[in-house]
């Protein structure tokens, strides 16, 4: 007994100390990219290919999740607030909701599922069937002719899948409200005008999803090129990218929102 | 003679992790020969060459390619050595996302600034070689698995290279695809004055059109020679392995503990 | 070849997106209206600030012509510091009434201008002299059973 607790313990301990040491290698993988960036900014028709694959194959499900979670504020939120006669404040829960937390963390959740997955997968694959060991024997390094493009592709569509998303998300709710419900159409826009702030929550929404956009490649593109170059390696780590670029949007969403929106309210 | 060599291979050792693959290796590879690497599988010939195209560094000894030692250049060094140097990969590794045109016109894309008609000809005269020039428009991933190899045979013979290694480049291949390839070995080497070692099992058609052989067992080379010296060899490792013999020193199984424990049979005996 | 149908979808993505940004800045965010690199600041000072917190719109006559930056206490006054940012489009005469309104009877509060007929404009910097304080809801209770004690 007190000796499987023990094992616990050391288990525990040996998986902090993974973790840290993974931790570690993740970061310097990431100046490194950062560093061997330069060949993709030279080329960008490089990070223009990739742009449609992290980008454009990602807009179907952005856009229509974005209608979804917009039709679904607008419609609690109305029956919520019409409890307090305040169904014309409508507008601005659905905006300022959208535009501050959900837009950004729940693109890049999609994102992350949708994007950063394909990342991990096909630099895992590369990595397995020796395209990236070939490459680097043709005199080209891998990292910036593969994983750079990828990441600043990432790190480009991320902010602006989450605008596409707030704004399908306003129309959604504009649709469910004022099409459907019959809240008046002035009412549900200037309501909505005079709460958003530009500077205050629509660029502090910018800023939340272009950190996100890089959190969420540089796990995608660490997790591929670490995998082990197997079948199952490769298909761990694609899990793996999922778990915790989740993880960590969530984490960042807290700490960036504790750091935007303190002092207020 | 060694001042004329292209590649010196001086007492190299290496091992993965604690398990010893080379111990103390020497070879001599001039300009303009074609080389032949034979040995079991799991000998440590692929792991030969990419210690030779610097992947990996050894535990001791080292490889000098054109005067220079292979590990301790540095990493632009490096990458400027191996621009002289083409590998063809055990398994084709060719780019998947990308045709067989553009797997053959990357290194010229990458490395020069070749205007895209010099290029488009130059692809279609190295596939043409390998007998693929009507296939440039393919996906890898529309190829057999012998055609995958000759393009990537193409492919590494993209920027004629002073040196060009090849792993196994006559499995999956058909008698006539496998004399043909062997051909374009030779004449290559011949017309451009290059150096190839070839790893490969084929032992009558590398016979063949190769200068020079080394056996490598046990993580040293166990014998070497001309083709003429190693078809009249006596000696017993040699002959087993040019006529394909089971019994010899030449073990085929990796080593183990013995058959009869793994199967748990001891206990039955007695 | 087929690069360019490659290259235009991803030119139709980033428009897209470029078009998504500029909709939350005009027509979610409201950018043409209030842009405050154009501004000026007024302060004034409260009795009671009641529920008024920092970012609050500043009316008049309904429209929203500026934004609460700042609030602090006076040790001095003690009463509240509130600082105003204005659109520098809309100027007001010196002896401007401000008072802290409630948009409805619980919803959020805001500052109302009243317009005086004064010559002169106040400027950046200024202060705004007749202040209204805030109306809390328990001392008007208070105020009202202390009238009705009085009739009695
Ligand atoms: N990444 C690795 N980690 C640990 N051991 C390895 C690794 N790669 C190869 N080995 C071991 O090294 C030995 C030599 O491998 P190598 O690939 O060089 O053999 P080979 O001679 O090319 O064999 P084959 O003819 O089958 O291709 C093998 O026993 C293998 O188990
Ligand atoms: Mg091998």
């Amino acid at each position: 007994m007190f000796r499987h607790a023990l094992s616990a313990i050391q288990n525990i301990g040996h998986r902090v100390i993974e973790g840290m040491w993974r931790l570690g290698h993740a970061s310097r993988f990431f100046i490194l990219v950062l560093l061997k960036s330069g060949t993709s900014l030279r080329r960008f028709g490089l990070v223009i290919r990739e742009l449609y694959f992290t980008g454009v194959l990602s807009l179907i499900i952005i856009v229509v999740s974005g209608l979804f979670v917009g039709m679904v504020l607008g419609l609690q939120g109305y029956e919520t607030l019409q409890k307090y006669g305040s169904e014309s404040a409508v507008g601005t829960l659905v905006a300022l909701s959208l535009v501050r937390e959900l837009g950004p963390v729940v693109a890049a959740l999609l994102f992350a599922s949708r994007a950063g997955s394909a990342i991990t997968a096909e630099i895992g694959l590369m990595k397995a069937t020796e395209q990236l060991a070939a490459m680097g024997m043709m005199a080209v390094d891998p990292v910036s002719r593969v994983v750079a493009p990828r990441f600043w592709s990432g790190v480009i569509s991320m902010p602006l899948l989450a605008a596409i998303f707030s704004v399908m998300g306003v129309y959604g709710g504009y649709l469910v409200t004022v099409v459907f419900i019959g809240v008046d159409e002035g009412t549900y826009w200037s309501q909505m005008q005079s709460a958003v702030d530009f500077r205050f929550d629509i660029l502090n929404g910018f800023i939340k999803s272009c950190f996100f956009g890089v959190a969420v490649t540089a796990i995608a593109v660490f997790e591929g090129y670490d995998a082990p170059p197997t079948a199952e390696g490769v298909s761990g780590a694609t899990t793996r990218t999922v778990v915790s670029s989740s993880l960590v949007i969530l984490g960042l969403d807290f700490i960036l929102t504790a750091f935007m929106f303190r002092g207020v309210s | 003679m060694t001042s004329e060599s292209l590649i010196e291979v001086n007492n190299l050792s290496f091992s993965y992790d604690t398990r010893p693959i080379l111990n103390g290796v020497n070879m001599r590879m001039q300009r303009g020969q074609v080389v032949a690497i034979m040995g079991g599988s799991g000998s440590g010939k692929t792991t030969l060459l990419r210690l030779i195209s610097g992947a990996i560094q050894p535990t001791s000894g080292h490889v000098k390619f054109a005067g220079e030692v292979v590990h301790e250049l540095s990493r632009d060094a490096l990458f400027r050595l191996r621009r002289k140097m083409g590998m063809l990969f055990q398994f084709g590794a060719l780019f998947t996302d990308l045709s067989v045109y553009d797997n053959v016109a990357f290194q010229m894309r990458e490395h020069t600034n070749l205007p895209e008609s010099m290029i488009r000809d130059l692809v279609l005269m190295k596939l043409h070689a390998v007998g693929l020039r009507g296939a440039h428009h393919l996906m890898p991933n529309e190829l057999s698995g012998g055609m995958a190899r000759r393009v990537a045979l193409a492919r590494s013979i993209a920027l004629d290279p002073m040196l060009i290694m090849y792993d196994e480049p006559f499995t999956g291949l058909d008698p006539i695809s496998l004399s043909v390839i062997g051909n374009l070995i030779r004449r290559l080497t011949d017309a451009l004055g290059m150096t190839s070692i070839v790893v490969t099992h084929d032992v009558q058609e590398s016979l063949k059109i190769v200068d020079y052989v080394y056996f490598i067992a046990d993580g040293v080379i166990a014998a070497h020679g001309t083709p003429k010296e190693v078809r009249e060899s006596v000696a017993p490792f040699v002959h087993q392995f040019v006529h394909g013999e089971e019994d010899g020193p030449v073990p085929f199984h990796y080593p183990a503990q013995s058959y009869e424990k793994d199967l748990e049979l001891e206990d039955c005996r007695v | 070849m087929q690069r360019t149908t490659m290259d235009l979808w991803v030119g139709l993505f980033v428009m897209a997106g470029i078009a998504a940004l500029m909709v939350l800045s005009l027509k979610v965010g409201n950018l043409n209206v209030y842009n405050p690199s154009q501004s000026y600041i007024l302060t004034g000072n409260f009795e009671n600030i009641g529920g008024l917190k920092v970012r609050a719109p500043v009316k008049s006559a309904g429209v929203v012509v500026g934004r609460v930056t700042d609030i602090q206490f006076s040790t001095q006054t003690y009463d509240a510091i509130v600082t105003m940012s204005m659109d520098s489009r809309f100027i007001f005469p010196k002896d401007t009434f401000a008072s802290i309104l409630t948009s409805g009877l619980l919803g959020e509060q805001y500052i109302g201008l009243a317009a005086g007929g004064d010559e002169d404009m106040l400027t950046d910097g200024d202060k705004i002299m007749k202040t209204n304080s805030a109306m809390v809801l328990e001392e008007l209770i208070g105020r009202f059973l202390f009238d009705k004690a009085a009739e009695e």
